[in-house]
């Protein structure tokens, strides 16, 4: 597996708007459970939704990423930053991707998530581990692939289905497989 | 919110497709709303509890729910019960697992370990296939315990009974 140069360089600095932070919505609101529109990564309101999504992201602990259905709004356009994860291995520190989707998958794993939006329930879900994802940058609309293992690949994952209106409990391993979440971040 | 009347109801008894459509459409009938609810298949019976809020009382549930009762292949009970407050968390998520060779006193012996340092089960499973005997625990301890020191302890007691054991953290991963 490589990390892809591009998307590893990126930094929310090249959306050159300032970010800001928008309220999580949480489920059952219906704008989760919405396939989120295609969006044009170039457009200004993509972009400011781009900064939208890295600045929440920031604020709140423990995120390492954010869908903007999350945020209210049905796009597929999302954020993550595994880099501070104590899983994470080969990552692309933080950046955004619009229009994302799995290419290719492998080697499945099955961990225990959480999800802001779902602040009560962790569940375990199965997925793969070894992924190639396609999708484009916010503000220059440029169209990368990337490689993603690990911890990173279940985030990137976790944030697609956001954008194709499913949550972690629409993959739920089992009828015994859902918890009530026992701490708080 | 008003404070609603909540009340327990288990099915017990020969397990049939339809079951769990008999009984939650009785239950909606009643204006009765399904809230937490289990079931699961012990030694191929069926076995579900439930717990619903509404206005009904528990006779009138019962008398709802009589006709599944009625060939006398399932057992049903309704009782009412308190409206519980889910406690704050007051310690950390484990997993315990425990398996081997099937013998009296698995679960006491061990489960016993883990009331003892003030251990909480919040879910549990147990299966037996064959001579195996296969123990799943979903567990809060308190702050203060030791997990390694209570792994040790539960090992010794698993050696004695012949079985394995693993006390694993329940972490979550935050997406």
């Amino acid at each position: 597996m490589s990390t892809h140069s591009l998307v590893a360089a990126w930094t929310e600095a090249d959306l050159d708007v300032v970010g800001r932070v928008r309220d999580v919505v949480r489920a059952p609101d219906r704008v989760l459970a919405t396939d989120g529109a295609r969006v044009d990564p170039t457009a200004p309101e993509v972009v400011q939704l781009a900064a939208d999504l890295v600045a929440t992201m920031r604020v709140s602990p423990g995120c390492v990423g954010l869908a903007a259905p999350q945020v209210g709004e049905s796009a597929k356009v999302f954020c993550v930053d595994v880099s501070q994860h104590p899983k994470a291995r080969d990552h692309h520190g933080t950046f955004v991707l619009c229009n994302a989707e799995v290419v290719e998958a492998s080697r499945n794993e099955r961990a225990r998530e959480g999800c802001m939006s779902v602040p009560d329930l962790t569940g375990d879900v199965k997925r793969p581990s070894r992924i190639t994802v396609r999708g484009q940058l916010p503000g220059s609309g440029e169209e990368v692939t990337i490689e993603a293992g690990a911890f990173e690949a279940r985030a990137l994952q976790h944030e697609i289905d956001h954008c194709d209106g499913l949550l972690f409990l629409d993959r739920v391993a089992g009828a015994h497989a859902i918890y009530a979440r026992k701490t708080y971040l | 919110m008003s404070a609603v009347t909540l009340h327990a109801i288990t099915v017990l008894g020969h397990d049939r497709p339809g079951i769990i459509a008999g009984t939650t459409g009785r239950i909606a009938d009643l204006g009765l709303n399904l809230e937490d609810s289990t079931m699961t298949l012990l030694r191929g019976h069926f076995a579900m509890t439930l717990v619903c809020a509404g206005d009904a009382g528990a006779e009138e549930i019962e008398r709802a729910l009589a006709p599944l009762a009625a060939d006398g292949t399932l057992t049903v009970t309704v009782r009412e019960v308190p409206d519980e407050q889910a406690p704050a968390p007051v310690g950390t998520p484990w997993v315990l697992t425990v398996h081997g060779g099937d013998r009296p006193g698995i679960v006491s012996a061990v489960i016993g370990e883990i009331a003892g340092v003030g251990g909480n089960v919040t879910d549990l499973t147990t299966r037996l296939t064959g001579d195996l005997y296969l123990l799943i625990a979903e567990l809060e301890l308190p702050a203060e315990v030791d997990a390694d020191a209570l792994e040790g302890t539960l090992r010794a007691v698993a050696e004695q009974l012949g079985v394995g054991v693993t006390l694993r953290p329940a972490e979550s991963d935050e997406l």
